[in-house]
């Protein structure tokens, strides 16, 4: 018997019981309130609740109990006759302060400070950061070039001021890069490697230089700025 | 005396007419009242009724952004509990540090607390950033909200800064100077931006008065506002995003 089929008739129901197939066009960029995986659903009270109070409870318990150990430090009356050598910004400012060491002052405390604010700023409107694959995955002989170009410059331009700590690590990275080119005998750490994109090895880099340096900046400059060991930062006058 | 019981007591409590004035469901017995209780409260409306069940998962966010609110929560207390002894004067200032760290009952307790609290505030700021980089969640529909968030940071960086003058001891004094010689640097505004943030060339007692204005008013303002912003957008984007999941391109029901 050969039935004709029945032609498909557009149905419209806000009742997704007796009408269950429903047809969305969603475009890329619309709210992520659909998708395509059914998920797990749980109450926010208590599921999530019960979490955020304990979370609280955690970090105020922990932030008590380091204020009950150790008393934050209070030094001598300030005096503009007096300077200490060396005098230090906070801490999460003597990664420039150690840049101020290597660079013309308007370059460590303007233009570098500026053009990472203006970068974290644009991550989410740059196309890179929304499409990029594993960093190897697009044409090889052109990346290599490209890597290698750019890290030169990198080193030959913080070399030129003598800045060993960019140059160290922005080798350190360039050679992991390199080695992320193949996955190698498959062990999982270089499969991990091989998998980063290069908005990521760039970041890794940034949060590298920059932890090298405030910890430098921290703990291995003493009177005049100069290189020394933690324990000799304060030499006795 | 069973009517004197615990239970018994509760119950004529949650029974009473003023307890209903304010408490306007009953106990997180039915999903219908555990709803309410979400629904009915200022504080916790933020959050949908429901959330999805992966996201409970610590790795999820690691309660970066979360932990750094609690750190600003308690930042807020201990300030205020430091106010009622600080003076924004020289030397007084210096003298009410030595007050709290000697005198006042429980002082030198909330010094330290506010101190590490701010210490975790930066860093905890830093890497919910960075947690959020590395999961790419900055993605569309949050473009915004990242940008918001780069906003909080330097906010945090500016509240720890100026915090950092108010002991008045040598550490403020000299950390102070040695960043703003650093602003002085840019190009046609350094100078003037200097001028106007200290009240004067150098480091001084105007230059204490405006750092705590800036600390204990000013700042603390504009940080409540993009935090809001922040928050509200986060439940406006569908919820907290954790680590990237497959085929992220075609979540959508085909």
């Amino acid at each position: 018997m050969n039935q004709v089929p029945q032609p498909l008739t557009p149905v419209e129901s806000n009742d997704p019981i007796t009408i269950p197939k429903r047809v969305a066009m969603v475009r890329p960029e619309t709210r992520p309130t659909l998708r395509r995986r059914e998920e797990t659903w749980v109450m926010t009270f208590p599921h999530l609740i019960i979490r955020e109070v304990i979370m609280f409870q955690v970090v105020v318990i922990g932030l008590a109990l380091i204020a009950l150990l150790f008393n934050a430090p209070l030094e001598g009356l300030a005096n503009p006759l007096e300077t200490p050598n060396p005098s230090k910004a906070p801490w999460y400012f003597l990664g420039l302060q150690e840049l101020l060491h290597y660079f013309p002052p308007v370059v460590a405390g303007v233009v570098i400070p500026g053009l990472v604010v203006t970068a974290l700023v644009v991550i989410p409107y740059a196309r890179i950061n929304l499409v990029a694959g594993p960093l190897w995955s697009g044409d090889r002989k052109r990346l290599t070039m490209g890597i290698t170009a750019v890290v030169s410059a990198f080193v030959l331009l913080f070399s030129a001021f003598q800045c060993w700590a960019i140059v160290v690590p922005t080798l350190i990275v360039a050679a992991a890069m390199f080695l992320a080119r193949s996955e190698g005998n498959g062990h999982p750490f270089r499969r991990f490697l091989s998998a980063v994109t290069l908005p990521e090895w760039v970041m890794t880099w940034f949060v590298f230089v920059a932890t090298i340096l405030t910890l430098i900046g921290t703990f291995f400059r003493g009177p005049g700025w100069s290189l020394v060991w933690p324990w000799n930062m304060y030499p006795p006058a | 005396m069973s009517s004197l019981s615990l239970s018994a007591l509760s119950s004529w409590v949650r029974a009473s007419a003023i307890y209903r004035s304010i408490i306007r469901h009953g106990v997180a017995d039915t999903n219908r009242n555990r709803s309410l209780i979400v629904f009915e409260n200022i504080f916790l409306h933020v959050h949908p009724v429901k959330v999805r069940e992966k996201t409970l998962k610590f790795s999820h966010t690691y309660w970066l952004g979360g932990i750094t609110l609690v750190a600003s929560l308690v930042l807020i207390a201990t300030g205020i509990l430091l106010m009622f002894y600080y003076h924004p004067s020289v030397p007084q200032a210096y003298r009410d540090m030595k007050e709290l760290m000697f005198v006042v009952d429980n002082g030198v307790f909330y010094r330290n607390m506010h101190r590490w609290a701010a210490h975790l505030m930066v860093l905890g700021a830093i890497l919910h950033m960075l947690r959020v980089f590395y999961h790419r969640a900055y993605k569309p529909p949050r473009q915004f909200n990242w940008v918001v968030g780069v906003v909080l940071l330097l906010i945090t960086l500016l509240l720890s800064y100026t915090g950092y003058l108010l002991p008045w001891d040598q550490l403020a004094f000299w950390g102070v100077s040695v960043g703003t010689n650093m602003a002085k640097e840019a190009p046609l505004i350094g100078k003037p931006l200097r001028f106007l943030l200290l009240g004067g060339n150098i480091v001084s007692e105007n230059a204490l008065l405006r750092f705590y204005v800036l600390h204990c008013v000013v700042l603390p303002a504009v940080f409540l506002l993009f935090l809001s912003v922040h928050i509200w957008r986060i439940r406006k984007d569908g919820g907290v995003q954790g680590p990237p999941e497959q085929d992220a391109h075609d979540e959508v029901e085909p």
